[in-house]
C-alpha cells in the first residue's frame, strides 16, 4: 500500500513539476527581458512575451535542414527539455521536498545540469552547419570550463556538512535542512559569501546567457548550436532554457537561501505551502535578477579563450579560496 | 499557413544584406536603439533565417547576390513577410538600369512592403513594420 501511494505521488509531482517549471520557465524569462530593458531605459516586451513567442514558434514551419541527421536533429529538442524537467524533479521546490528526492543527490543534479547542454551540442553537430559545428565545440569547451567551479562549491558545502557528522552530505534534503550559513562562523561566512559568488557566475555559463553565450554568439555564429533549428524544435529550446533557468537558479536557492515562512505564518498547512511557494517565487527571481539580468545588461560577450580562463583560473580560485575560508573556519571551531 | 495573433506580437525580424551600402543598416541599427525600443511589440533582430519571422532586405540584388536571396528565402519557415527597406531595393536607386543588377528585389522574391527613403528613418521602418503587421491581420481575417 505505501508503495503505491508512493508510486501516484511521483507520477502526480512529476506532472505537476513539468507544467509549474514550464509556465514559470516562461514568466521568467519574461521578468528578465522586462527588467534587462527597464534597465537600458526601454519600455520592453509585456510579460507574456514569451509564452506569445512560443505560440508562434510552434505555429511556425519546422524545417530539417538536407545536410542534417533528421532523427537526431529531431530527438535534441525533447531531450533538452526533457532533461532540464528531470532536474527540477531531484530539487525542492518552495515548501514541497523533490519528488524523487529520494533516488539522486546534489551530485547528480550537477550531472543532470550538462545533459541539456549536452543534447543541445548533438543537434548542433547533427545540423549539418559549420555554424552549428563550431557553437557545438563552443558549449563542450564552456562545458568544461564551468563544471570545475560548481564542483568546488558543491563539494566546499558537503565537506562543511560531513565535518558537522551529518549521515549523507551530499543529500539534499542535508544540504537544505542546515544552510551554510547556520554553521559557519565568522571567517566561514565570508567563505560562503564567496562560494555564492562563484555560483552566480556560474550561473550564466551553465545557461549561455551574455556575457558567456559564445557558443550562440548571434553576431559571429548567427544563433550557434540552434542556427538551423526552427519552429517546433526551436520552441522545445526556448523552454528548455526557460526550464533550465529555474533548474539551476532552483539550486542556487536551496543551497544557500533554503528558508521557508511555514514555520513563521500560524494557520493550516495549506496557507503555510501557498506563503512557502510564494517565497519561493520571489527568491527564484531575486537570483536570476542578479545573475542572469544584471550580468547580461552590464557587460559584452567574452571570448572562448577568455571564458575558459575566467573559469579555471579567477572564478575557481575564488572557489578554492571559499573552501580554504570554509576549512579554516571549521578547524578553528572543532 | 493561417497567421494568427501570436505572430503579430511577436515578429523575429532578419536582416539580408543584397549590397546595400550600408546607410540603410545604420538606420535599422538606429530603429532598434532604447529611443524607439521596437521590443514594445516583440520584435527582435534574430541571427539566422531560420528563426525568422520577417525578412527586411536592403540594397539592390546584383547579379552575383540573387543566388543567396533565393536561398535564405527558402530557408525562411512559412509564414514570412518580405520588407523590402530602401530605395535601392525598391527600383535599384541609383543603380537603376545597372548592367549588373538582377534586382530590384520584387523581381527576385515576393515583397510585402515597401519602405522608401534613402536611407528610410527609423520613424520610416517602424511604419514599414506596423504595414507588415496589418497585411498579417488582414491575411488573419482571410482576406488577401
Amino acid at each position: 500500500m505505501a508503495d503505491w501511494t508512493a508510486f501516484l505521488y511521483a507520477i502526480l509531482g512529476t506532472v505537476l513539476i513539468s507544467f509549474f517549471g514550464m509556465g514559470f520557465g516562461l514568466g521568467i524569462l519574461g521578468v528578465d527581458r522586462k527588467l534587462a530593458a527597464h534597465m537600458q531605459a526601454r519600455i520592453g516586451p509585456p510579460l507574456r512575451q514569451p509564452f506569445i513567442d512560443f505560440r508562434k514558434l510552434l505555429l511556425k514551419e519546422n524545417i530539417v535542414p538536407e545536410n542534417a541527421i533528421p532523427w537526431l536533429f529531431n530527438a535534441a529538442p525533447v531531450f533538452a527539455l526533457a532533461s532540464s524537467i528531470t532536474i527540477l524533479l531531484y530539487l525542492p521546490i518552495g515548501g514541497l521536498p523533490p519528488v524523487l528526492g529520494n533516488y539522486g543527490d546534489i551530485i547528480l543534479v550537477m550531472y543532470l545540469l550538462t545533459v541539456p547542454a549536452l543534447a543541445m551540442v548533438a543537434g548542433g553537430f547533427a545540423s549539418g552547419s559549420p555554424y552549428a559545428t563550431v557553437g557545438a565545440q563552443r558549449e563542450m569547451i564552456t562545458m568544461i570550463a564551468y563544471e570545475f567551479p560548481l564542483a568546488t562549491v558543491l563539494i566546499a558545502l558537503a565537506w562543511r556538512l560531513s565535518v558537522l557528522g551529518v549521515a549523507n552530505p551530499f543529500s539534499l534534503s542535508a544540504l537544505t535542512a542546515t544552510p551554510v550559513w547556520a554553521m559557519a562562523g565568522p571567517l566561514g561566512a565570508v567563505g560562503a559569501v564567496l562560494l555564492l559568488i562563484v555560483l552566480i557566475l556560474v550561473t550564466p555559463g551553465e545557461l549561455s546567457r551574455v556575457p558567456f553565450d559564445t557558443p550562440e554568439a548571434e553576431t559571429e555564429l548567427a544563433g550557434g548550436l540552434i542556427v538551423e533549428y526552427s519552429g517546433r524544435n526551436l520552441a522545445m529550446f526556448y523552454l528548455a532554457q526557460g526550464v533550465k533557468t529555474v533548474a539551476m537558479t532552483s539550486v542556487i536557492v536551496a543551497l544557500f537561501f533554503p528558508w521557508g515562512l511555514s514555520g513563521l505564518i500560524p494557520g493550516s498547512p495549506v496557507t503555510g505551502f501557498v506563503a512557502d511557494l510564494i517565497f519561493y517565487v520571489i527568491k527564484v527571481l531575486a537570483v536570476v535578477f542578479i545573475s542572469v539580468s544584471v550580468i547580461r545588461v552590464v557587460m559584452a560577450r567574452f571570448r572562448i579563450n577568455q571564458v575558459v580562463t575566467l573559469y579555471w583560473v579567477f572564478i575557481g580560485g575564488l572557489g578554492i579560496l571559499g573552501l580554504l575560508l570554509l576549512v579554516l573556519d571549521s578547524l578553528g571551531g572543532v | 499557413m493561417k497567421p494568427t495573433p501570436a505572430l503579430n506580437r511577436s515578429l523575429w525580424v532578419f536582416h539580408l544584406n543584397t549590397g546595400s551600402c550600408n546607410g540603410c543598416e545604420i538606420e535599422i541599427v538606429a530603429a532598434i536603439t532604447p529611443r524607439y525600443d521596437p521590443e514594445r511589440f516583440g520584435i527582435k533582430l534574430v541571427g539566422s533565417p531560420r528563426h525568422a519571422d520577417v525578412l527586411m532586405v536592403t540594397g539592390p540584388v546584383p547579379k552575383k547576390m540573387k543566388e543567396r536571396v533565393l536561398r535564405v528565402y527558402a530557408q525562411t519557415p512559412d509564414p514570412k513577410v518580405v520588407i523590402c527597406c530602401g530605395t535601392c531595393g525598391e527600383s535599384g536607386g541609383v543603380y537603376y538600369d545597372s548592367y549588373n543588377l538582377d534586382g530590384p528585389i520584387d523581381d527576385v522574391i515576393p515583397v510585402d512592403v515597401y519602405i522608401s527613403g534613402c536611407p528610410p528613418r527609423p520613424e520610416a521602418i517602424l511604419h514599414g513594420v506596423v504595414k507588415a503587421i496589418e497585411k498579417l491581420e488582414r491575411l488573419e481575417r482571410g482576406a488577401a
